[in-house]
């Protein structure tokens, strides 16, 4: 790259009219992703995005880049032939927690374990909405939808624990109505060398509206989501005074001030930490929710592995071309 | 492959025979397929033509002695072209009870069976459900049994060579090579140099298993039951350099040879599958190419990563069988409504569901044409030999490539895992392959712009400047290529991916006929029956009658003149492994014609007998 080009939001705007519903949190997620990617600073020619099928996977029409709206389930598998084909392409995953929890789990999880550097943002809406409100996998036991109307009586996925169960080195969490967080988020998600999944809580205005009221609402959120970054102590709270602490192998809520707590008893995030256990207690964390970088830790990747052996294979080798393949 | 002298040291009487077919038979571990293949590679370097066929259990080691664990390598050796491993065999080397028992039906009356007498326990008896022994009842009297205690002369052989007891009673697969060396007036020297080589850091295990082969060469030539040396001579010696390869390599090969061509990469998206997944261990080894085998975590992963590929510029593959071929078939509609480059390759063997995964069969052609949901074309051809192989693959790829649109390619288990020479063919030789890749800015352009002739799309890729666009499985604007639900364009798009397929007519041989260009019968067959069609089609015509053949390899669309062809003869009859699907095809196509069929569902290759015996029937009819 010569110059580098600057970029508005705009740039990345394509012609296309948008069909989500008015109110969606998809609309977020659109408007951040697009005011993200000028941050990147890489020509849009050489972003791609790729989607399978649902409400998420309509996202590549709206964008100016490169895309292939794919097949339900199958978009981190398209992603991984492009990404191997060109690594010099920047690839997102645009999905949803029905194409990459249920019909494309195996691609999902074998993503991650390859460690091939694509960006899986997963939108998580706790629902079908495109086929208009069947329980999801990750739909609440009791969840009373189309195909549950009973109440669901299927346990729900968290996508972070599957994540970090499939050896997954980058996992964030944002709310849907996010917009400031959800773009540097992507922005962080797009220099991380590996997968980085980003589950994007969003809201789905018709089926499964409210579903993370309890904590995105500007009301309450201070009280009930704790943002953590690296290096800083996970302190929460309108007024900043609650924190987490590790006691007895578990997380706990604490006041500051209170029993003598002080700030620096709180527990300081460390996303870069490869042993994943304190990660996954704040995935799997209820009150407050837990948002942010979660976890982060810098391996190498698939194709930097490839890159290497085939370098490899190339220095010892004799075979250059087909017609000394057919001779030897 | 030069041609080497063909004598043979014996002291005994030699026999010149025309051809000859021989099959190793015993338990899955017993080394048969090695000791196949060394037998072929030798009698092709001296000369020889050949064509081969494994024959090999679904089980990797079943049970010992069992019937359902026999493994079998069967090979044709001829003193002038061979196009099939043999109906009937001359020999039959069994290394255990069951391997006779279920090899003895495939022997000529009286042919010869050389087996380790060793074997013949009676638990080994009871395992292959022998009431008695065959060797001793009388139940082999139509053929010359050679008895050998293969084991014990082995194990007595290698007494004083420090390896372990298990290591020499394996070798005897060597002292059974060694005999039948003797037999055919071959020289084992090449086994010795292979073993040398395979086993160069084991100086031991290369000394015994050589030690064993020579000792069944000298066995055989003391023998009195093998009072003579069979020898077939050299075959006609054709020009240019000839390798011995087997179908599934083949198709690695050209699929290479293919992306070198359009100056592009290979890109194997794949998920192991029997009979296909040789195909995928071959281009694993080709990194030092730009190869990219990547294994995939299931048969959809194999075929969208490919996809994705496509998209992003690579010569983009899947392979696999029948049952992986139901799974990517959304896929593969996806590919054909992106229209994209992709080339899936079918080794086919027999089913439905899992079925017999190492038996051959020509039952997914109706799942290549019609095996997605909606109207969904795609190019199908079908390779015909395991050399062939080659030439189909490299085609898929010109074919996609030019045409942007996805290209199913069937071989079978058969074609895939046999083998015969391959005449080496350099990259200069073969057809330039022009992809309609856009590397520069268009004004003015739109994903799904047409070419007037071929009607392909541009195939732009990924990192091209000002041409961003996506794609997709949505259906789209004929003219835009924006998504488009309008119920006059998705009329229009449908008949333009069919056309579109359909054109392919002009860019493909037209239909010939083999030997008579008019007759009492017309041969219809396709894919690897071919060899077998070929060899009945001469056995009738040296009858009298007057016979041709039409052997499909491009399925769809079907190349120009075949119903010229089909009306030049009397009679039609379809030959396929399966219950008529290309017959079947054919009366939807070419209604005018009354086709007669002949079929067989077994996992087996057609029999030129049978072939012969059911067209005779049909002409006299």
């Amino acid at each position: 790259m010569t110059t580098q080009i600057k970029y508005t939001f705009k740039d990345f705007a394509s012609d296309q009219e948008v069909r989500w519903c008015p109110g969606c949190d998809d609309y977020v997620i659109l408007r951040s992703m697009q005011k993200a990617l000028p941050l990147m600073g890489i020509p849009k020619e050489k972003i791609v995005f790729i989607s399978g099928i649902g409400c998420s996977s309509r996202f590549p029409y709206y964008m100016d880049n490169y895309g292939i709206h794919g097949i339900h389930g199958r978009a981190a598998a398209i992603a991984t032939g492009v990404k191997l084909s060109n690594p010099d392409l920047t690839v997102f995953v645009m999905t949803g927690d029905g194409d990459s929890l249920a019909i494309g789990g195996n691609h999902f999880i074998h993503a991650i374990r390859r460690n091939i550097d694509l960006n899986i943002i997963l939108f998580n809406n706790e629902i079908y909405g495109l086929t208009k409100g069947q329980f999801s996998p990750t739909s609440l036991i009791g969840q009373k939808t189309k195909t549950s109307p009973y109440g669901n009586t299927q346990p729900p996925f968290n996508a972070g624990e599957l994540a970090l169960g499939a050896q997954g080195r980058f996992f964030a969490r944002v709310a849907g109505n996010d917009a400031k967080r959800q773009t540097e988020i992507y922005v962080e998600a797009q220099k991380f060398k590996g997968t980085s999944v980003v589950e994007v809580m969003q809201n789905c205005v018709i089926f499964n509206d409210g579903a993370y009221k309890f904590w995105t609402d500007k009301a309450v959120r201070d009280e009930h989501q704790l943002f953590i970054e690296h290096g800083k102590p996970m302190i929460f709270g309108k007024n900043k005074d609650k924190g987490l602490v590790l006691e007895g192998g578990e997380l706990k809520v604490v006041n500051l001030g209170e029993n003598g707590v002080t700030e620096k008893d709180i527990l300081v995030h460390d996303a870069h930490n490869p042993d994943p256990a304190v990660h996954l207690m704040l995935i799997r964390m209820k009150n407050p929710i837990v948002t942010g970088i979660i976890r982060s830790v810098r391996e190498e990747t698939l194709e930097e592995r490839e890159a290497k052996l085939t370098e490899e294979v190339k220095a010892s080798s004799k075979i250059k071309s087909y017609n000394d393949l057919v001779n030897a | 492959m030069e041609a080497k002298n063909n004598t043979p040291a014996t002291k005994k009487p030699v026999k010149h025979l025309d051809h000859v077919v021989i099959r190793f038979a015993g338990d899955s571990g017993d080394g048969m397929q090695l000791t196949g293949t060394q037998f072929t590679m030798s009698a092709a370097l001296l000369g020889n033509d050949v064509f081969t066929f494994p024959n090999y259990p679904a089980e990797i080691r079943a049970p010992q002695g069992s019937l359902y664990g026999v493994s079998g390598y069967q090979v044709q050796i001829g003193s002038h072209e061979v196009d099939t491993p043999g109906d009937k065999l001359d020999l039959l080397v069994a290394m255990n009870p069951a391997a006779l028992k279920k090899n003895l039906p495939d022997l000529k009356k009286g042919g010869m069976i050389i087996v380790d007498t060793d074997a013949f326990t009676n638990a080994n008896l009871q395992k292959a459900h022998y009431e008695s022994n065959p060797l001793e009842d009388g139940s082999l009297k139509d053929y010359t049994v050679v008895e050998v205690p293969m084991t014990s002369l082995t194990r007595e052989a290698l007494k004083d060579i420090p390896i372990d007891s298990k290591s020499k009673t394996r070798s005897k697969n060597m002292f059974a090579l060694g005999m039948v060396y003797w037999l055919y007036g071959k020289d084992p020297k090449y086994t010795e140099a292979f073993l040398r080589k395979k086993f160069k850091n084991k100086p031991d295990i290369v000394e015994a298993n050589i030690k064993a082969l020579k000792t069944g060469w000298n066995y055989a030539e003391t023998l009195e039951l093998m009072p003579v040396s069979y020898i077939v001579d050299e075959a006609e010696h054709h020009e240019g350099k000839y390798k011995i390869i087997n179908g599934n390599m083949a198709t690695a090969w050209g699929l290479i040879a293919a992306a070198e061509k359009a100056g592009l990469q290979l890109f194997l998206g794949s998920y192991p599958i029997t009979p296909a997944t040789d195909i995928l261990q071959e281009l694993s080894k080709y990194r030092q190419l730009d190869v990219i085998a990547f294994q995939a975590e299931d048969e959809i992963a194999g075929v969208t990563s490919a996809i994705g590929a496509s998209f992003a510029g690579k010569l983009a593959a899947t392979t696999t069988s029948g049952p992986g071929l139901a799974l990517k078939g959304e896929a593969i509609g996806l590919a054909v409504m992106l229209e994209i480059p992709l080339i899936i390759i079918d080794v086919q063997r027999g089913g439905p569901s899992t079925g017999l995964p190492t038996k051959t069969e020509q039952a997914d052609l109706m799942q290549a044409l019609y095996g997605r949901n909606g109207e969904s074309p795609v190019i199908v051809i079908a390779a015909k030999s395991p050399s062939d192989a080659f030439y189909r693959a490299f085609e898929a790829a010109k074919l996609t490539l030019e045409h942007m649109t996805p290209v199913i390619l069937l071989t079978d288990g058969y074609i895939g895992n046999g083998s015969e020479p391959w005449k080496v063919m350099k990259l200069e030789d073969l057809p330039d392959i022009h992809p309609p890749l856009v590397k520069k800015t268009l004004e003015n352009w739109h994903p799904y712009d047409r070419d007037p002739e071929t009607l392909a799309r541009k195939w732009v890729i990924p990192g091209t400047p000002g041409m961003e666009h996506v794609i997709g499985g949505l259906e789209k604007d004929k003219e835009s290529g924006a998504i488009s639900y309008e119920p006059e364009n998705h009329e229009y798009m449908v008949k333009i991916r069919e056309e579109k397929v359909q054109r392919v007519k002009n860019y493909i041989p037209e239909m010939k006929a083999e030997f008579d260009q008019e007759g009492d019968l017309l041969i219809i067959g396709w894919g690897g029956t071919y060899g077998a069609l070929k060899n009945a089609a001469k056995v009738l015509r040296d009858k009298g009658h007057k016979v041709g053949l039409a052997h499909f390899t491009h399925i769809k669309p079907l190349p120009k003149g075949t119903a010229e062809v089909f009306s030049k003869y009397k009679k039609l009859v379809v030959a396929e492994l399966n219950l008529g699907q290309f017959a079947n095809y054919l009366r939807m196509n070419l209604p005018q014609f009354r086709y007669e069929q002949v079929n067989k569902i077994q996992g087996l290759p057609f029999y030129e007998s049978e072939l012969t015996e059911a067209f005779e029937k049909i002409i006299k009819a």
